[in-house]
């Protein structure tokens, strides 16, 4: 537990580091990911039989995910401060999320149904899936 | 009584452990709302939270700094979180292996529709460049979009609730629209989950079938990655 956090946190820092010598325009935290998931499939994680992550990091970053919903509130909370901006400019902020979501939702989805529908579907699915889950499924 | 209240409350607000447990307070209770609607998507704990921690700093006449003092050790692990997706994405590189080509297709359409899409339909609308820039990385998961947000000049703020919002929409509407144009394929509804809605689509889709849930996890880490690559280069572009 203590090397998973350690290897998050560390990994974090050498984004922040590699983003600040090279100018990079990407956030520090992407860079760090990045990185890790490029050593995770060079050790092989990526293969349909492997075991599982180096130093129970499975199962702290699963955790981690499970309540990225909590981790959102304090920068969300940040919108009463800017709730002249929406009252002001509610059509395209309104028109925006909607016409995006929807577009791109269906963009998505009708490009790769009719690029892979001809293939098989995969026998299995390893599911480590993210988002606001626990609320809803046990954790 | 209003007087015994304030004399309480007074040093409590300046705690930053006051607001920490509040806000996990806040988070649970939305939680547990959204179990008693039955996993309703629209009830959704993260909206919840949002708006009642506002209201509360709000009410007692809080600033959002002071707040913000005590919360910041939450929104400090939005970078450790971040470095998580990680595990989701090497977890289903032989996924991407599988159809390298046509899911770096799909979503790289998605991704470019996401963005040009909230930049064009804000600025149509008369948005100013702020609003469109905290509208383009919207469909991202969140953490990556707030940083992404604030590196090109949106607000990070408004990026998380359009995230959120967005989110919400795709959960409610993905399925049905997704069959209404004929797409049988459960990988394609839940790679645009993952895509379009991230999170909170994603859950979604991850209880209507395991290969949906697995392509959701793509599309988030996968979406994350493009459009955390492709969106700086829009203020160089756009002055």
């Amino acid at each position: 537990m203590l090397v998973a956090v350690f290897t998050l946190l560390g990994v974090e820092l050498l984004g922040e580091l590699l983003r600040a010598a090279l100018h990079l325009p990407v956030p520090g935290p992407v860079v760090g990911m990045i990185l890790l998931a490029a050593w995770l499939i060079f050790r092989g994680y990526g293969r349909e039989t492997t075991p599982a992550a180096p130093g129970a990091l499975d199962e702290t970053a699963g955790v981690i995910l499970n309540y990225l919903g909590l981790l959102f509130v304090p920068a969300g909370a940040g919108i009463i401060a800017e709730f002249g901006l929406i009252r002001q400019q509610w059509l395209p902020i309104l028109g925006g999320v909607i016409g995006s979501t929807v577009l791109s939702l269906a963009v998505t989805g009708l490009v790769l149904h009719h690029l892979i529908r001809r293939k098989a579907a995969p026998k299995k699915a390893r599911i480590l899936a993210v988002g606001d889950k626990p609320c809803i499924a046990k954790s | 009584m209003y007087r015994e209240i304030l004399a309480v409350w007074t040093p409590l607000a300046l705690a930053p452990l006051t607001w920490i447990v509040l806000t996990i307070g806040a988070y649970l209770a939305g939680c547990w709302l959204q179990r008693k609607a039955g996993g309703a998507p629209y009830a959704n704990p993260v909206a919840f939270a949002v708006i009642a921690v506002g209201f509360i700093v709000v009410a007692t006449q809080t600033s959002y700094a002071t707040y913000f003092s005590g919360a910041q050790f939450i929104n400090f692990l939005l970078g450790p979180a971040t470095v998580a997706l990680a595990v989701p994405l090497a977890r289903n590189f032989h996924h991407i292996r599988r159809n390298l080509a046509s899911i770096g297709l799909a979503l790289s359409a998605g991704a470019v529709t996401a963005i040009l899409s909230g930049i064009v339909i804000v600025r149509l609308l008369g948005g100013s460049r702020a609003i469109a820039l905290s509208m383009a990385p919207k469909s991202i998961t969140t953490p990556i979009a707030m940083a992404v947000s604030s590196e090109i000049g949106g607000n990070p703020a408004l990026t998380a609730a359009l995230a959120m919002v967005g989110g919400i929409l795709a959960a409610i509407i993905g399925e049905k629209m997704l069959k209404g144009l004929r797409v049988a394929d459960w990988r394609a509804h839940g790679l645009a989950a993952g895509v379009a809605g991230s999170g909170v689509a994603a859950a979604q889709a991850a209880r209507l079938d395991g290969v949906a849930a697995a392509f959701a996890a793509l599309g988030i880490a996968l979406n994350g990655l493009i459009t955390a690559l492709i969106l700086p280069l829009v203020p160089l572009i756009w002055h």
